[in-house]
């Protein structure tokens, strides 16, 4: 954590402003912010994975993942998908609007111990956005690690996030990129087919690799199993979870599961880590 | 018990109101047919004779608190600003008349609240800014089990001054160096004489104590029954999922976060939530962790009995003061539960060996 204000007071929030919006799909809006205090803006440094909490002033707050990486240090950006009240209302502010940010909460993807290997991404839906953050940390980072794999699907095309970012991403030679569907649609050029199954088909070789997955539970379940038939061992798959959270700090006492509290413990757990906890998900 | 301290009965109201003059005095009062928690005002005498009805906690952590106020302006332009005012200050209070249960109810807050990543600088400066003068209890009602989780009639732990009732009065003793302050009163005597009668009132109250149980396997049989949903569905079956326990109880420290919007200005509040609500842990997408009573129940006593313990040196999330008990509308009783947790996996672990 390297944020003075959390250490001082974690429940008061930074005040930001709304740069830019991005309505990425139907359901999904794009955010980037910078904290009003250009000082804090300036000494704000996190690690990618690492959440925060947004604030719409008389609603309430969320949480959500911080998906620019840290290399990358002119704004914040968080992806919200549209889902309750504080997501809606969220939905509703534009560039110039203030918001609260209480960031950065949470652990780190273990990219460090991550360094020289090859590496996995799968996400699915807006499981995309914790795994942005990590992908471009590595890109910035590119000789640090081995082979980057990406496999992003989305139930149709509309509902592919991250937009701006697939051109460079599909165009990249030192990254493999594949895009998929769920159904065939019209001038789709990418692969259709069901997450799980397309990574099947791509069968990344699980030796000296790290799959780092993400999206709906359902998707992760099934994922989950295809990477264990590719030859994955509980140590190299890492995902990372949700709950509801009010506090971040690992006080209010909602989002444990046993002893672990995601907002302070989590969000990025190994799956052998998830498998020592009781199985509450 | 050196430097021990005599208050006569005749003084009490005496010494709280030196007391109140630098600092707010709660005491317990009987209101209702309750004993709660409250300010000490003039013509209010302490209800000394039960335990209170409410814990203490809500004088270091009220029910509903501010954590800060929001203004919004928006300037000619169209550029808006946001100011925010924390609310931390405390004013200093002292609790007068918790009995040890609901003082070691704070000592379980404290690791939580500053003893951890974060601090909570509302808690602390609460904390901080009270001082908490216990009574020793002359003997438990049928629901007590402090000394099940390590506590006792007259532990002092979390305490700055221990009052034990004797004929007359009160010995008082310092446990801590704020305590020691408080006893340099003009109102108070020196109290050698009557620390043998003192002693003598605790180890009754001790021996009048059933044996304790031994819970020790808790945390592992609790964690171990996990997956057993029939035991939850069985142990939770008649429970309500009311709260009467989690707002009573002196460990219960959970809360929830709301907004109170007024237009261009408002407060954010942190109030008492209860883990047994189907609220408490419902998503937005519709999800729900812990969907039934039973997987809330599983949470809460393993929170007290399993989590909290393996994450704190095996200390129990509960001071065994019973109120759970008492004031459950349909008799839940958190000891049978986990005695219950205990006696399966050891039954179940016989079963093996046999096999």
């Amino acid at each position: 954590m390297n944020n003075a204000a959390l250490a001082v007071n974690p429940y008061l929030p930074q005040v930001a402003t709304v740069l830019k919006t991005v309505q990425e799909t139907p359901n999904i809006k794009t955010f980037q912010l910078r904290l009003d205090d250009e000082e804090a803006m300036a000494g704000f440094s996190f690690e990618p994975g690492q959440v925060g909490q947004l604030s719409v002033f008389g609603v309430g707050e969320s949480t959500f993942v911080i998906n620019s990486p840290p290399t990358r240090k002119e704004y914040l950006q968080f992806s919200v998908m549209r889902s309750g009240e504080v997501t809606t209302r969220l939905h509703g502010l534009v560039a110039g609007d203030k918001i609260g940010v209480r960031a950065p909460l949470g652990n780190a993807f273990p990219y460090e111990a991550m360094r020289g290997k090859d590496i996995v991404f799968v996400g699915g839906g807006i499981g995309m956005a914790p795994l942005r953050t990590l992908l471009l940390y590595m890109l910035d980072n590119r000789k640090d690690y081995g082979d980057i794999v990406l496999l992003y699907g989305a139930r149709t095309p509309n509902d592919m996030a991250f937009k701006g970012d697939l051109p460079e991403w599909l165009g990249r030679k030192d990254i493999s990129t594949t895009l998929t569907v769920d159904v065939e649609s019209l001038g789709w050029e990418h692969k259709v087919g069901l997450i799980p199954n397309v990574l099947k088909e791509i069968h990344p070789n699980p030796e000296n690799s790290v799959a780092i997955t993400c999206g709906p539970p359902i998707m992760i379940k099934f994922t989950l199993q295809a990477l264990q038939e590719l030859g994955f061992q509980d140590e190299q798959i890492i995902t990372t979870l949700e709950r509801r959270m009010k506090c971040g700090i690992g006080i209010c006492g909602r989002c444990n599961i046993g002893t672990s509290y995601i907002c302070v413990d989590g969000p990025v757990y190994t799956n052998a880590q998830l498998k020592s906890l009781p199985n509450e998900m | 018990m050196t430097g021990a301290k005599f208050l006569s009965k005749e003084k009490l109201l005496d010494w709280l109101a030196e007391l109140g003059q630098t600092r707010r005095v709660f005491m317990p009062v009987e209101e209702g047919g309750k004993i709660v928690f409250r300010p000490c005002t003039n013509g209010d005498t302490p209800a000394l004779v039960r335990d209170a009805s409410a814990s203490p906690k809500g004088v270091v952590f009220p029910s509903s608190a501010e954590l800060f106020r929001y203004t919004k302006t928006k300037a000619r332009g169209g550029k808006s600003s946001m100011e925010l005012k924390p609310g931390t200050e405390f004013e200093p209070a002292l609790i007068f008349g918790t009995r040890p249960c609901g003082a070691r109810g704070f000592t379980i807050f404290d690791r939580v609240y500053t003893g951890g990543k974060f601090n909570d600088p509302y808690y602390r400066a609460a904390r901080e800014n009270t001082l908490i003068v216990t009574l020793a209890c002359e003997g438990p009602e049928n629901t007590c089990f402090c000394n099940w989780v390590g506590s006792g009639p007259d532990d002092p732990t979390g305490s700055d001054v221990l009052a034990t009732p004797v004929e007359g009065g009160f010995v008082l003793e310092s446990v801590s160096e704020r305590g020691e302050a408080l006893l340099e009163s003009p109102l108070l005597q020196p109290a050698e004489a009557r620390t043998a009668e003192a002693d003598s009132v605790k180890s009754r109250a001790r021996a009048e104590l059933p044996p304790a149980r031994d819970i020790s396997a808790a945390p592992q049989s609790i964690r171990a029954l996990f997956d057993n949903q029939k035991f939850w569905d069985e142990v939770s079956s008649k429970c309500l999922s009311c709260g009467a326990c989690t707002y009573l109880c002196p460990t219960c420290y959970c809360f929830t976060i709301t907004d109170e919007d007024h237009g261009d200005s408002g407060k954010r509040l942190r109030s008492w939530d209860n883990c047994m609500s189907y609220q408490f842990s419902l998503e937005a997408s519709g999800h729900n962790p812990r969907p039934t009573k039973a997987h809330r129940l599983r949470n809460r006593v393993g929170h007290k009995f399993s989590y909290y313990p393996q994450l704190h040196e095996g200390l129990l999330a509960c001071c065994g003061c019973g109120r759970c008990i008492r004031s459950c509308p349909v008799s839940m009783d958190i000891r049978e539960i986990v005695l219950d947790a205990i006696d399966r996996v050891q039954a179940k672990n016989c079963e093996v060996v046999h096999e």
